[in-house]
């Protein structure tokens, strides 16, 4: 039967496709045929080639590999895939619309719960969201083998190539509201309260909006022409926005209200202070990070120094990366793309603990970056030029879990051994930036630093509310797009009652 | 928005000023905090330049910067009714300004720029404002007019001297600190050899003494730590936690290394920009 062998040639998928559908069109397909159907792999570029460029790694589904892939969704009548999306988006019925070759029809679902899908189909963890909860990954006992929804979300995104008609926008209100900060929270809490016929402007610290989509998550997983589209329909819906604005500093928040008008305002400032080990040498030439190297390399195209871009970044031959997420991940890839010929990822736990996407692990290894499980680092040694010359690590292993359920990683006493390495890049996590905290008194904040906010993401203040990463710590951005959108329903209703309280 | 060059001197050997439109910064700066700027959007590197002065009325503020490599010396190609794509802040935290008594102000070579508007606020306050302005050579001696103003004594040395007393401004500097009318205070700001050897002459006076560092940054928000220097053996943010610190406490052979992390790149980038220019007969 067919439906056995993996289809490899678009020939072939065509026919399975069509046989599919047929099937599908006479009698439907009973579970057990949809479970048969073969995953569809996303067609990428080869590690090798893609190790020197910085275009985009994962290629995005051809239209047969999309209905092929949404036809082995079951259709379950309680849809459990939904519970596990931070946003809700109607799963089951845009998988379905797919299947039917109706894309239209799954954007405007998807587009119902989740204004950036184009980004989200390519950065969500989906295997610890959506796909975790899929029966089809249940019955196959194989999470990898669930409907690939992320990918699914990505090819519907991705055929609305100029972008969807701005959305409409109430007649004005006459009520002003402040975005301190253009992260995909910040741009989603401005499209909302820009529908509601608010007077939105969307202040950003840096020379080029968008946020970590922007300055973090590099061009090969999300090309910043997708961020740029988002941000080019919140003009058209007449969103202002300013960058080199440092709120704190330009302007205070409390400025913002009392002196400029703004009637209400949103912060969704992020996580901006990178975290250090406190370990001998991290000020050596030739340490970063991870934030430094990303920013050199994506924000100020350290890639193409020397053929037009100003800004340098190390050259390096041998990399060592400290952590096990997603930045981690970034930083080891953005290092091979920059031409080094090593590149080892230190991590104390295993990689089951890993908190990076299962595909960034998966494409990192491809590409050739060497894991180093369980060692942590120690020192950071240089010669008498404070160049790096070395790393030295200790070996780990597990021990009991600790208040996160994880089991605790414990050195090895001991074991120390070296490295040698030119370029350090930590990438161990990020704390909020205190600037919005010391500039903004009456604003309650947690101890970790992060800003507190109720369900309704209303902070402390009157008329200010928060989301994403200054409220959740460094998180996703999934979450902080829902936090945007809740804060903005929030943000009108606070609005439309202080009308009301107006005009009496 | 854009930042129109209002106005244009060079003011001395490689030396330039400029007045650029900035409102809201002109505004809310504060004496020792700097803008970040970027001269366009998609390639230009971002750097710091301290506010040298500021008018709130007229909106704008001055720059004075040295041509040092190829940002730089793109800036000084611009002229009055060009515009500076980006132009971020005021970043950085306020100078502590105080009564101290008698102040000490030292400036090496383009630190006097920075410099200045710390004089100025240092001599508002009612401060007895000592300043020693150091130079390589009279070319390069900038600002000796508008200290004179703020100042009430002047003392200007060159290196090979070519204009005022020949000596190094540790000299001078020993000296003020040994009178009895001792400084309370000094605020040095120049090249970082000279801020550390500065930090030395006045160390066994016991005179407190800030300088003004000038890392490598990026941001200018805390963000990347790029900017990092460690004081009192601790990492500090030069953007946030300074521009300023207790000269005392930096460990400067350490800076001087991270400043030079990139010198063959920048060098580099320089030479091909000079190139370039040549070619196509600006220079
Ligand atoms: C390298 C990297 C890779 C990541 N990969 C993933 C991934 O694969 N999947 C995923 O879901 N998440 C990922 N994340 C996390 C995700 O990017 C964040 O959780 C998300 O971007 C947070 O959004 P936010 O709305 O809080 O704003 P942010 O994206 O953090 O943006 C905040 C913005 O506010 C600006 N700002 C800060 N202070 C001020 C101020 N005082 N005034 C004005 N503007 C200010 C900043 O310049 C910035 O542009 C990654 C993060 C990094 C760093
Ligand atoms: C807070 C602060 C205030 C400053 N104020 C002034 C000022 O008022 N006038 C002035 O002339 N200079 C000032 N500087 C120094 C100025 O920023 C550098 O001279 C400038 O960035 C050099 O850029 P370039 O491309 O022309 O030279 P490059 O060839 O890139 O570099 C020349 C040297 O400048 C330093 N440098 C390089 N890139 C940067 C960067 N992004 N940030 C900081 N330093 C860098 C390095 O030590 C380098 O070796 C200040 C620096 C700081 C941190
Ligand atoms: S859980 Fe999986 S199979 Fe069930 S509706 Fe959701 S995507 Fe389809
Ligand atoms: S310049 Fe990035 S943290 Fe200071």
């Amino acid at each position: 039967m067919v439906l056995r062998i993996p289809p490899v040639t678009q020939e072939e998928r065509t026919q399975l496709l069509h046989e599919l559908s047929q099937k599908q069109n006479n009698s439907g397909l009973k579970p057990k045929e949809r479970l048969a159907i073969p995953p569809q792999d996303m067609p990428q570029q080869d590690p090798a080639v893609r190790r020197s460029n910085v275009s985009e790694v994962a290629q995005g589904y051809t239209e047969e590999q999309a209905r092929i892939e949404a036809m082995r969704c079951l259709q379950c009548r309680n849809a459990p895939c939904v519970q596990g999306c931070p946003v809700q988006i109607n799963i089951r019925d845009f998988v379905g619309a797919i299947a039917k070759g109706e894309y239209g029809k799954a954007l405007a679902i998807i587009k119902e719960s989740s204004l950036l899908p184009a980004v989200c189909g390519r950065v969500c963890p989906q295997e610890v969201q959506c796909q975790e909860k899929c029966t089809v990954g249940l019955s196959l006992k194989d999470v990898s083998k669930a409907v690939s929804i992320g990918r699914l979300e990505r090819f519907v995104a991705d055929l609305d190539k100029n972008g969807a008609a701005a959305p409409a926008v109430a007649p004005t209100t006459g009520k002003k509201v402040a975005i301190i900060g253009s992260g995909p929270g910040g741009i989603v809490a401005a499209a909302d309260a820009r529908r509601a016929g608010h007077d939105v402007t969307v202040f950003e610290a840096f020379h080029k909006p968008g946020g970590v989509m922007v300055y973090g998550i590099p061009e090969f997983r999300l090309p910043k022409a997708i961020v740029r589209k988002e941000l080019e329909t919140l003009k058209k819906m007449g969103v202002q926005i300013i960058t080199n604005f440092i709120v704190g500093r330009t302007r205070t928040v409390e400025q913002l209200m009392k002196e400029d008008g703004f009637d209400a305002v949103y912060i969704g400032v992020g996580a901006g202070l990178p975290s250090f080990m406190n370990i001998e040498g991290e000020s050596l030439i030739g340490v970063y990070s991870a934030n430094e190297y990303l920013t050199r390399a994506n924000l100020m195209k350290a890639y193409d120094f020397g053929k037009g871009a100003d800004t340098p970044i190390a050259v390096s031959k041998r990399v060592a990366v400290v952590g096990g997420g997603n930045v981690a991940m970034d930083s080891a890839r953005t290092a091979l793309r920059l031409g080094a010929e090593k590149v080892y990822l230190i991590y104390r736990r295993t990689e089951a603990e890993m908190p990076a996407r299962v595909e960034e692990v998966h494409h990192a290894k491809e590409e050739g970056v060497e894991f180093h499980l369980l060692q942590n680092p120690k020192r950071i040694l240089g010669d008498a030029g404070s160049n790096v010359t070395a790393i030295e690590c200790l070996r780990y292993e597990l021990g009991e879990p600790d208040a996160s359920g994880r089991r605790r990683p414990v050195a090895i006493p001991g074991s120390e051994f070296q490295m040698e390495v030119d370029t350090v890049i930590i990438a161990i996590g990020n704390l909020s930036n205190p600037l919005i905290r010391q500039t903004t008194p009456g604003l309650e904040f947690n101890k970790y630093g992060n800003l507190v906010v109720d369900e309704q993401c209303r902070t402390s203040m009157p008329g200010v509310f928060a989301g994403g990463d200054i409220v959740l710590g460094a998180a996703t951005v999934i979450l902080a797009m829902g936090q945007g959108r809740i804060a903005a329903a929030a943000m009108n209703e606070y609005l439309a009652q202080k009308q009301v309280a107006g005009n009496r | 928005m854009s930042h129109r060059i209002t106005g244009k001197r060079q003011i001395g050997e490689e030396t330039f000023w400029i007045e650029v439109e900035a409102p809201l910064i002109a505004a809310a700066r504060r004496p020792g905090q700097f803008i970040i700027l970027c001269i366009n959007s998609d390639y230009s590197e971002r750097i710091p330049l301290t506010i040298a002065g500021a008018d709130p009325n007229k909106g704008t503020i001055e720059l004075i910067w040295q041509r040092m490599g190829k940002t730089t010396a793109e800036l000084a190609a611009l002229n009055e009714g060009d515009e500076i794509a980006n132009v971020a802040g005021p970043l950085g935290t306020p100078t502590h300004i105080d009564r101290f008594g008698v102040v000490v102000c030292v400036g090496g070579g383009i630190g006097n720029a920075p410099l200045l508007p710390i004089a100025t606020a240092l001599k508002q306050m009612g401060n007895r404002v000592i300043s020693i302005l150091g130079a390589r050579d009279k070319s390069r001696m900038i600002l000796e007019d508008r200290f004179k103003e703020v100042s009430d004594e002047l003392i200007v040395c060159t290196d090979d001297g070519s204009y005022g007393r020949k000596a190094l401004v540790t000299e001078p500097l020993k000296e003020v600190c040994g009178r009895d009318s001792k400084p309370g205070h000094a605020f040095i700001i120049g090249p970082t050899p000279m801020m550390k050897f500065c930090c030395e002459a006045t160390r066994p006076f016991g005179v407190p003494t800030q300088v003004s560092l000038n890392t490598i940054m990026i941001d200018g928000t805390g963000m990347c730590g790029g900017c990092r220097v460690e004081v009192d053996g601790k990492a500090k943010f030069v953007c946030v936690d300074g521009p300023e610190f207790d000269g005392h406490k930096v460990n400067f052979d350490l800076m001087i290394k991270r400043l030079g992390a990139y010198k063959k790149l920048e060098l580099q980038a320089y030479e091909k920009y000079k190139q370039h220019q040549c070619r196509i007969g600006l220079k």
